[in-house]
């Protein structure tokens, strides 16, 4: 709910007394409203109005953090439903189930497993953030699966509903462990352990009445570090529970749905790895916060987190890199000079492609927009006469004495046309995907 | 205070559209929601894309079709029922003239044989040559009369010959293709029925890209487009929406690398399959009325989660 300066104005005393640093109060209260300066600075304010204040002037759905340190990583606090409204700040978490009920041998695959499902993707590193092991039958046992969790970097989510147990496991965690968790039989229990540990509390109900009764009883309890579990009867009621949730947040302003989503999709669809997948996906579009399947190796990993990077990018500015001449696998000014565009993931790829070629060689980029390589085309940003220019303008035949220019397979089409602008360069055609490069490179070195 | 949900009213609705006939044919669209929220229980339909061309597909292809491969209708037969699919798309790919340059009396063929062997409604993709498309698609259009397929697509280049063969003197439905841009997508619906098509024969392509490969300007367009037809009640937006992601999907390195290019990323086949359920439930939580994957496995993943969001 938007506040308005005039209503922060009638708690002020008025007085002008300057010692928030603003002129007078009205000036202060104007500013207040907009966020730009905190209501705390005025001391004059009584506590009981800052509270009511502060409520309606925090952003719609809270922003909840889990796990600490290196691991610490930032849930909830969107504003919108669409990314096309304003950017997404906080990217889903992914993470795999383990239990105690697995063999020693089971554990240790797993863990392997989210050791080698590790690498970087547009600068970005891709991994497994959060490991849930549910609670089966050996205290002891599942105390010591949550350290090793802990131990190994990743946010444990200690699955169970005993108390007793949470409270054990949760003494290993780390600071801010996720405990999965509250029902409405255990809900002031788990809550003082929760309390006690500085820990996330996840809340799971039989319906999304009862969720919401549950997360307000949780809340008169004193705790508001929570997470919320969009079911796991059905897949229906869980995508459209995550959906309703956020819609009352963002749309209803109830703040009691204000919360981060945890969306198992090993128990919505149980065994199969590919409808995880599809659900796990549905999920990062839809509003899952945590989103938890059985494993994840490459087949899920490189789809998965594809797609998580994509979405939660801002809609306003396409990620670009600097035009300029790139150096790959120490060129020593005889080698041979590739073209791309200036658009992140176009020169990711083929970054990436010629790095894994081991054939040293320039790339050159010239300013595209930003756009993929045939969007950029597309959009005359990526002509002849863009690339002949800018082969020109950085000198490009001082810095290597080779005259081969590789073009993206996408436009050949600009050959014949830079062959002319580009008198002294060799203007050749490369293939029409990055992946094909080292071969094509190696060839052409032989 | 007890939960109240909030409601997203909204005025407009997706136009229905009928593809295929007699007891084969299915229809799309319908919902007044955005997908699956509302009440109706509408579905998305899960399509199987083959192609004429299938020699740069991934090996696991061979082991599930065999000989079938190199055959368009077997292999439309046989996609059909391995994958349980509601309707089939056959690329015409040997058409284009930078490749195999196929003449258009043999790419209808193909496409009449290919109708021929399945008992579900068929979509016939051209070349996305836009000059030999149009010839063909026309072509394709006559030979299939009464048989109610979808043309696809029609560009801005060419969308007078196949909405005139398409969507008028044959009867067949349109796909109207705008590359991930919601202005394209209206400007050409709009040209599509100011030449006479009638906007229920009429389906939007609205493009598609893998994820990770520019996905979100995809998720962008259609939530964009969906929000105008449903919310803003805008009539040139409410053509159900039909999306083939098997190409992107298939094409990107993820899927094509085998097991000898990047040992350490494990089985193509499951690695491929991921690209494609991801990219594909994506689109189907994005609006995407119809859907075509490529592989069997891929079509029963996706019709699983539609039934299961569908409940
Ligand atoms: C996302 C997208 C957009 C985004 C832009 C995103 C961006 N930053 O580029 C937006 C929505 C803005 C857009 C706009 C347009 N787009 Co657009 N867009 C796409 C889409 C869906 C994905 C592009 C992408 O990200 N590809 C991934 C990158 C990594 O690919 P890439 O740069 O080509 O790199 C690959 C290869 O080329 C190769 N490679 C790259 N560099 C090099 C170098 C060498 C030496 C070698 C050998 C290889 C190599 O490696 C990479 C991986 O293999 C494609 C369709 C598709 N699925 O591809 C259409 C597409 C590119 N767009 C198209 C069009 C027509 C347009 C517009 C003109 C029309 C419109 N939609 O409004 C505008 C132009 C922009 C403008 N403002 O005027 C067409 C182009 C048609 C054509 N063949 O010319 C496409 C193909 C869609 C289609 N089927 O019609 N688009
Ligand atoms: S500190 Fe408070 S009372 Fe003093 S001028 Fe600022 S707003 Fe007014």
């Amino acid at each position: 709910m938007a506040v308005k300066g005039l209503d922060i104005f009638k708690l002020t005393p008025k007085s002008n007394c300057k010692e928030c640093g603003f002129p007078t109060c009205m000036a202060f209260s104007m500013k207040a409203a907009t966020g730009g300066v905190p209501i705390e600075k005025c001391p004059y304010i009584s506590e009981e109005s800052k509270e009511l204040l502060s409520e309606a002037t925090a952003p719609p759905m809270k922003t909840i953090k889990v796990g600490s340190g290196e691991t610490e990583k930032a849930l909830g606090g969107e504003t919108v439903l669409f990314r096309h409204e304003k950017t997404l700040v906080n990217k889903n978490l992914f993470a795999v189930e383990l239990s105690d009920a697995m063999s020693d041998a089971d554990v240790d695959a797993a863990c392997a497993k989210l050791e080698k499902v590790k690498y970087e993707r547009i600068s970005e590193p891709m991994f497994v953030e959060v490991v849930a092991v549910r609670f089966a039958a050996d205290k002891d046992k599942f105390v010591a699966l949550v350290k090793k969790v802990a131990d190994c970097g990743k946010i444990p989510m200690i699955v169970t509903v005993d108390a007793e147990v949470a409270k054990a496991a949760v003494a290993v965690a780390g600071a801010k462990a996720i405990i999965m968790g509250a029902t409405k039989d255990n809900a002031a229990a788990m809550v003082e352990v929760a309390k006690a540990a500085d820990a996330v509390l996840g809340v799971s109900a039989d319906s999304i009445e009862a969720l919401h009764d549950l997360v307000e009883e949780i809340e008169k309890l004193g705790y508001k570090n929570l997470v919320l579990n969009v079911g796991e009867a059905s897949i229906k009621e869980a995508y459209a529970n995550a959906v309703d949730i956020r819609t009352a947040a963002i749309k209803g302003n109830d703040r009691t749905f204000g919360y981060p989503s945890v969306v198992f999709t090993n128990k919505l669809a149980p065994g199969n790895i590919n409808l995880q997948i599809a659900l796990a996906s549905a999920f990062v579009l839809r509003y899952g916060s945590i989103i938890v399947m059985d494993e994840v190796d490459f087949n899920a990993a490189l789809p998965l987190f594809g797609l998580r990077q994509n979405i939660f990018t801002d809609p306003q500015k396409p990620m670009r890199v600097e035009p300029k001449v790139y150096e790959f696998n120490k060129p020593t000014g005889k080698d041979p000079v590739l073209v791309t565009v200036d658009f992140a993931l176009s020169y990711f790829v083929v970054a990436g492609e010629i790095e894994r070629s081991k054939v040293p060689a320039y790339l050159a980029i010239p300013d595209a927009g930003g756009y993929s390589v045939l969007t950029a085309w597309a959009a005359g940003k990526f002509g002849s006469s863009v690339i002949a220019n800018f082969i020109k303008e950085a000198d490009v035949a001082s810095i290597t004495t080779s005259r081969k220019l590789i073009l993206p397979g996408k436009v050949a089409v600009l050959q014949g046309d830079l062959a002319e602008l580009l008198p002294e360069w060799e203007v050749i055609v490369g293939p029409n995907e990055a992946m094909q490069l080292p071969k094509f490179l190696r060839d052409m070195q032989a | 205070m007890p939960y109240k949900k909030v409601e997203q009213k909204f005025s407009g609705k997706i136009n229905v559209c009928e593809l295929g006939v007699g007891d084969a044919a299915i229809s799309i669209g319908g919902e007044n929601s955005l997908p699956f929220l509302g009440t109706e229980g509408f579905k998305t339909a899960v399509g199987i894309a083959i192609s004429d061309t299938t020699d740069e597909w991934a090996d696991c292809f061979g082991t599930i079709y065999g000989d079938d491969l190199k055959n368009p209708a077997a292999l439309a037969k046989a996609a059909v029922e391995k994958s349980g699919a509601d309707f089939l798309l056959i690329k015409l790919e040997s058409a284009d003239p930078n490749g195999a340059d196929a003449s258009v009396a043999n790419c209808v063929a193909t496409a009449v044989a290919v109708e021929a062997a399945i008992n579900v409604p068929l979509v016939v993709e051209g070349c996305k040559n836009a000059e030999k498309d149009a010839k063909l698609l026309e072509e394709v259009a006559k030979a299939l009369e009464g048989k109610n397929v979808v043309l696809f697509s029609a560009v801005e280049d060419n969308y007078k010959t196949i909405g005139a063969a398409g969507g008028m003197a044959y009867g067949q439905k349109v796909a109207a293709e705008s590359s991930v841009d919601i202005n394209l997508a209206k400007q050409l619906n709009i040209l599509l029925t100011q030449l006479g098509v009638k906007s229920k024969d009429i389906i939007m392509d609205v493009g598609s890209a893998a994820v990770g490969y520019g996905f979100e300007y995809v998720a962008s367009t259609m939530d964009r487009i969906r929000l105008a037809g449903l919310g803003q009640n805008d009539e040139s937006l409410q053509m159900p929406i039909m999306t083939n992601i098997s190409g992107e999907a298939w094409g990107v390195k993820e899927a094509v690398s085998t097991i000898e290019d990047a040992p350490e990323w494990g089985d193509q086949e499951a690695r491929g399959i991921g690209m494609e359920v991801s990219t594909a439930a994506a689109c189907v939580v994005g609006g995407s009325n119809a859907i075509v994957v490529r592989h069997p496995e891929s079509a029963k993943t996706i019709k699983a989660l539609v039934a299961g969001l569908v409940g």
